[in-house]
């Protein structure tokens, strides 16, 4: 455990060594630098945001889901047609009652006839949700590429230009979609910390017979857990949406996601945050620092080298459970 | 079937242990075989062979390979189209680099070059477990992409990125009609198909199976896991390898990194779930459905005499195809091999089941 331990505190510092290195290279200069931690945390931010998702499903019912990706897609699409024909208000909340129906009936079509099956099997069905919800949801609200207005600020703004000659630039919107994936995060800790469903939920996730014995419903644990994840993807897809315009590929920030809840641990909601936090950091620095001396491009697959690197030293990410083999 | 083993008595090991050990299970994998390479190449339509035979052997091939590694040793990957990809690329070059060097020895080389990267994409999995290694598969994926689509000497500077494949020369003799290709892979698909069969059999596939079930009680009774796993991503890239080196050369002809990305992954998974895990007979019932059912969906339309654009297709195949994965998942999760066998079991007692 020691030694585990060591490592971590170890990958840390390398981690930090590596994200501070184009300034000890004297490459960058400090404000410059700073913009582009900046920019990596509050996309880190979002990132943790559709990892979330994930972690709430798997955390509740083992599910490894893929569709979270499609679901931030359709919810979004939902959303911005639903918008031309009423106010934002009557919309969003149309646009969580579909959210309860999907989940409703995920678990009433899928999940309840596979109870019991291997985590392979529920993942490949997750797959197949994904693709009947990119379909389903292009064919009922069409294939374009919307622009989704919900009041957020467009305009960047400098900040600290006493402090630096010139200041640092900062996107208004990405500082605002951050405080809002801020207060998700605080609002489902409450919930999963502080209420009895809350309580339900952990009870479940710990030991699904265990809590089935002692009187936990366990599929509406299921629908509950699905409809948070749903309503999860709803806020990722607003805030994405209107940063890139609700097209389909929003689906592909599952992808994105992938790494943050490898390197966070699979069952840890604390571990997607800090997970997506130090892969959007590791992303844009290594884009910017890294990437002109590759060729470009390597965005695509420098978070999952980092957190393949990362599962070397601990195989079950960062606050993953750590699991005990026993014959 | 309606036959049954009675009178067919085992009187040394050799005929206990043989691949088909029933008389009329044999005959009928000969009369097949005899069929696919005696009559087929003559009778199938143009289109059949294109559209449905090759791509079918090939992917089937593929299949095969990507079972040996989920089925069979339980190791979950998500980067088997990027295997398939080193394995065209590698060909290509070979090819390319060494014009003398015949088409089969380059395509068994490209097989080598795939089992290379696989074993050491496969190194993470001795400490990596479960759906952590399936992410990290990812990360192959997308290196791997990301290498022959930016470094240009794999392309050998192609301004678009796109190559093409020399003319299918073997042995002096140009394969270029449909039937001809049709041969080439159907061969290479059933030679493959009994080295993959007979491995599983013996030790080494019961190393890997024992791993699969449980590593920990297989490493206590005295398997390598090391050696387990390896081996297992070594052989199971070797045949995606030498898929994507006929995928490329025999089914595309010309193809850029696309062709590769990681739906040609999911898309594998898919065939491997749905035709069974841990069965040969599965790779292939996957991969006909696989290429089958798009193809049918792609026709539907038109047979009913209902028009609709070709992105409103592109959707409902998409919304068929994931519902219709889900219902296999539900139907039968042991995949089409475990519905083959169910349905041999009970015709060996019918009509008089008791």
């Amino acid at each position: 455990m020691m030694a585990n331990r060591n490592l971590t505190i170890a990958f840390f510092a390398l981690m930090a060594f590596a994200a501070i290195s184009p300034m000890a290279i004297g490459k960058a200069a400090f404000p410059q630098w700073l913009e582009v931690v900046l920019g990596g945390l509050m996309s880190g931010v979002l990132y943790s945001l559709v990892a979330l998702g994930l972690v709430l499903i798997f955390k509740a019912s083992g599910v490894f889901n893929f569709a979270q990706g499609s679901m931030v897609l359709f919810a979004a699409l939902s959303l911005v047609r639903l918008m031309e024909k009423m106010p934002l208000v009557a919309a969003l909340a149309l646009t969580v009652a579909i959210m309860v129906v999907l989940a409703l009936l995920v678990e009433r079509l899928v999940l309840r006839p596979l109870v019991n099956q291997e985590g392979i099997v529920l993942f490949m069905a997750t797959l197949g949700i994904a693709y009947f919800l990119d379909g389903f949801g292009q064919i009922l609200w069409g294939s374009d590429i919307y622009t989704l207005h919900v009041g957020m600020p467009k305009e960047p703004k400098i900040l600290l230009d006493n402090v630096f000659e010139g200041g640092i630039l900062v996107s208004m919107e990405d500082v605002i979609a951050a405080l809002l994936s801020a207060l998700m995060v605080v609002a489902l800790w409450l919930f999963f910390q502080k209420t009895g469903t809350g309580r339900a939920l952990r009870a479940v996730a710990d030991d699904h017979q265990a809590a089935q014995s002692i009187g936990i419903p366990l599929h509406r644990i299921w629908v509950i857990v699905w409809t948070v994840a749903g309503l999860v993807a709803l806020v990722a897809g607003v805030i994405w949406g209107s940063k890139l315009g609700v097209q389909f590929s929003l689906q592909l920030i599952a992808l994105k996601a992938l790494p943050v809840v490898i390197l966070g641990g699979f069952t840890s909601i604390p571990g997607a945050i800090i997970g997506g936090l130090i892969i959007g950091v590791g992303e844009k620095v290594s884009e910017v620092y890294l990437g002109p001396m590759l060729g470009g491009g390597i965005e695509n697959w420098f978070a999952y080298a980092l957190a393949l690197v990362f599962l070397l030293f601990r195989p079950e990410g960062l606050f993953g459970e750590i699991r005990i083999d026993r014959v | 079937m309606i036959y049954r083993e009675t009178g067919q008595y085992k009187t040394t090991y050799a005929s206990d242990q043989q691949l088909f050990p029933i008389l009329q299970d044999r005959v009928f994998v000969l009369a097949l075989l005899a069929f696919a390479f005696g009559v087929v190449p003559f009778i199938a339509s143009e289109y059949l062979f294109r559209a449905i035979l090759i791509p079918f052997l090939i992917l089937s091939l593929a299949a095969i390979g990507l079972n040996i590694l989920v089925g069979y040793c339980g190791q979950v990957s998500l980067g088997s189209g990027a295997f398939m990809a080193v394995g065209a690329y590698a060909a290509y070059n070979l090819a390319l680099r060494i014009p003398d060097l015949n088409l089969i020895i380059v395509f068994l080389l490209a097989g080598a070059f795939s089992m290379l990267a696989g074993v050491i994409f496969g190194i993470p999995s001795l400490r990596i477990k479960g759906f952590y290694l399936a992410v990290a598969t990812l990360a192959a994926q997308f290196f791997i992409d990301w290498l022959f689509g930016h470094v240009a000497w794999f392309t050998n500077n192609a301004a678009s990125g796109s190559v093409s494949a020399p003319p299918l020369v073997i042995f002096g003799r140009l394969f270029d009609s449909p039937a001809e290709k049709y041969l080439l892979v159907l061969g290479f698909a059933c030679t493959f198909a009994l080295v993959a069969r007979n491995l599983t059999r013996g030790a080494i596939g019961r190393s890997w199976m024992a791993t699969r079930d449980m590593d920990v009680a297989a490493e206590v009774i005295g398997i390598p896991p090391l050696r387990a796993k390896l081996s297992a991503f070594a052989v199971s890239s070797f045949f995606i390898g030498v898929a994507g080196a006929l995928w490329a050369f025999v089914y595309l002809e010309a193809w850029e990194v696309l062709a590769f990305d990681v739906n040609r992954s999911f898309q594998l998974l898919f065939m491997v779930i749905i035709g069974g895990l841990g069965s040969i007979l599965g790779s292939f019932l996957g991969a006909a459905f696989i290429v089958i059912l798009p193809l049918m969906l792609n026709q539907l339309p038109g047979w009913f005499g209902i028009p609709l654009s070709t992105a409103t297709i592109a959707h409902i195949e998409s919304i068929v195809f994931g519902s219709l994965i889900v219902f296999f998942l539900i139907a039968e999760p042991h995949g089409l091999a475990r519905l083959w066998a169910v349905g041999k079991e009970k015709l060996r007692l019918w009509p008089f089941p008791h």
